[in-house]
């Protein structure tokens, strides 16, 4: 899809995506089809309209960084980056199968497009945070996104690097929280005292804004927002549906970790309008 | 190894009211039995490893016995420093239970790979370091953790391993546990792969070696006694972890051995080696790409012996 591409487009590029996230769920036996789908539309705005990062040049010192910072969702980053023709599409058919690279969650050894190794809540926006300052230092204008999810919010790491990153002026850095109000075991504001997480970042020094996580016109906007005129870094806190796009998983925190049958697979078809 | 912990936590909290279970955001239905019959003592701490480390000790400071859980790497390598200072530096009597262990979570990736952490934990001063090797020893070492004097830690591996021993042995910490008596090699396992163990001694023996087979759940403090009649007795002594062979068991009973110039066996060690795994593939896959099976430790002691 061209980077011309509509937001309505674009949309529909989702609603592929999240039908290719289903299908590798179901053939891998891979857990956190809840998770993927939930940031698909983070991901694609982000890919397709806040980035500028060239497939065919993946290492270029001066491209735009995104980490997936939540990287139980490596299936939804795996998708994205072959839709966008950094590894053949094929590849996706090996997710969690024996042997393969892509595993369940991602990493750069070997995987075009793949920033860093995350899996480990917790790190992912503070690396980012490092390679943001790298920028100024190396004297290189590219921009980092970084997205985490809401329970990864509890680790102390994160709100370290909420710290220093305004304190440091780090306007080329833009984290999205994918803020589908669930975590492994639990509602993430009863688990933790998470709200107001738009309050919070605000507090911390970041230009702090909400958006409809599903919106991709709004989501086009506040990811695209970044440099901040007062030099603060961007977070935008998107709100989402864990599982959005299958209504029988929408806001069901058992898809965290259940595997779809065939009959489910075709079900998430139909919902997701593929013939 | 998962559900069996759960059982014997629920059943040990029963009996004493000052454990409390504290879980980092993973296990969803598994505690659900404590939940009902311990409501005030089980804390869902959240994806903040750290913090929920320091607060064991805090809790166990006040006289109440915490046992932490959630996936070993999160538990061990984010939490080091505060197993140090707090938890250890101060000898509380937390029992930190780290779960996939070793490669249980192989196909999850590196980041939930656990083979390393034996090898830090056990720099730590007055932390014991468990690894029990099927339900029964889960059972086992938790309630001994639990009776013991100072933290323990006690890695598990996932759910769905087989039972190895017929019921719980009667265990204090520092012991271990014979389960066939041979005479050319002894195979000290730490951990879940004693049943590779029993059936690589089962491969030797058909070409007429002699195997022992110990499961060693403590790899400290060591059995130095036992491991002296081990190396006295026997013309090989290899150890067998799912664990790097820097640093756990191999690595201790390495440093053990370098003091002991006058045992007549030689050692070797059977582990994972000193690389990350970036490829995908089940526990098994990656056992079997490592040599930590039957066939693959069978060859190895077989032209080791050879050799001597
Ligand atoms: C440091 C760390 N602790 C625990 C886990 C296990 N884990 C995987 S996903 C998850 C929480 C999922 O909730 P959230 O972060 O909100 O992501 P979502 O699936 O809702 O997108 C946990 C605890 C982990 N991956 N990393
Ligand atoms: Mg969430």
């Amino acid at each position: 899809m061209s980077v011309a591409a509509s937001a309505t487009e674009l949309a529909a590029l989702s609603r592929r995506t999240r039908y290719q996230l289903v299908k590798m769920s179901n053939a891998s036996g891979a857990p956190h089809l809840g998770s993927a789908m939930s940031c698909v539309d983070i991901l694609v705005a982000a890919y397709w309209r806040a980035l500028k990062i060239d497939p065919a040049n993946p290492k270029d010192p001066s491209r735009d960084r995104f980490i997936l910072s939540k990287g139980h969702a490596g299936s939804a980053l795996y998708a994205v980056l072959a839709e966008k023709g950094f590894f053949p599409k094929e590849w996706l058919d090996t997710f969690a199968q024996t042997d393969s690279i892509l595993t369940e969650h991602p990493h750069p050894h070997g995987i075009p497009g793949v920033e860093w190794a995350t899996g480990s809540l917790g790190h992912g926006l503070p690396a980012g945070v490092g390679i943001a300052l790298a920028a100024r230092i190396n004297r290189l204008d590219y921009k980092v996104m970084v997205c985490v999810s809401d329970g990864e919010c509890n680790e102390g790491s994160i709100w370290e690097a909420a710290l220093f990153a305004p304190a440091q002026k780090l306007s080329n850095l833009t984290v999205v929280v994918d803020y589908n109000k669930w975590q492994a075991t639990g509602r993430s504001n009863e688990v933790m005292s998470l709200a107001s997480l738009v309050g919070k970042w605000d507090a911390f020094g970041w230009r702090a804004l909400e958006v409809d996580g599903h919106d991709m016109e709004a989501l086009i906007e506040a990811l695209t927002m970044a440099p901040d005129a007062d030099r603060r870094p961007t977070a935008v806190i998107a709100h989402t549906v864990k599982a959005k796009g299958v209504s029988f998983m929408e806001d069901d925190n058992n898809w965290h970790y259940r595997i779809p049958t065939t009959e489910e697979v075709a079900a998430a078809a139909k919902e997701l309008g593929i013939l | 190894m998962r559900n069996a912990f759960a059982k014997e936590i629920t059943a040990l909290a029963q009996k004493d009211p000052s454990v409390v279970l504290l879980s980092g955001d993973i296990g969803n239905r598994l505690f659900d039995d404590f939940k009902a019959k311990c409501p005030d003592r089980f804390y869902n701490c959240g994806v903040a490893e750290a913090n929920m480390m320091s607060m064991a000790a805090g809790l166990a400071s006040c006289g109440l016995r915490p046992v932490v859980y959630t996936i070993t790497p999160f538990l061990t390598y984010r939490c080091m420093e505060q197993i140090r200072d707090d938890v250890c530096y101060h000898n509380q009597k937390v029992v930190i239970v780290g779960t996939g262990s070793g490669l249980s979570y192989a196909s999850l990736g590196t980041t939930h790979h656990s083979c390393e952490e034996m090898g830090m934990l056990r720099l730590l001063p007055g932390l014991s370091v468990l690894a029990p090797a099927d339900p029964f020893e889960v059972r086992m070492t938790l309630a001994a953790a639990l009776r013991h004097s100072g933290p323990a830690y006690i890695r598990i591996g996932k759910k769905g391993e087989p039972n190895i021993h017929a019921s719980t042995p009667a265990w204090e910490i520092g012991q271990t546990i014979e389960l066939r008596k041979g005479t050319d090699v002894a195979l000290l396992c730490a951990g879940t792969l004693l049943q590779e163990c029993l059936d690589t001694a089962t491969v030797l023996a058909e070409v007429g070696i002699s195997t022992s087979v110990l499961s060693m759940p403590t790899v400290k403090p060591l059995n130095e006694s036992m491991l002296s009649d081990v190396f006295a007795s026997h013309r090989l002594v290899a150890t067998v972890e799912e664990h790097s062979v820097l640093g756990g068991l191999g690595g201790s009973v390495a440093e053990w051995f370098c003091d002991q110039p006058s045992l007549r066996a030689r050692l070797m060690r059977f582990g994972t080696p000193d690389a990350f795994l970036h490829r995908n593939g089940e526990q098994e896959h990656a056992r079997e790409i490592l040599g930590l099976t039957p066939a693959g430790m069978s060859e190895k002691v077989r032209s080791r012996l050879a050799s001597l």
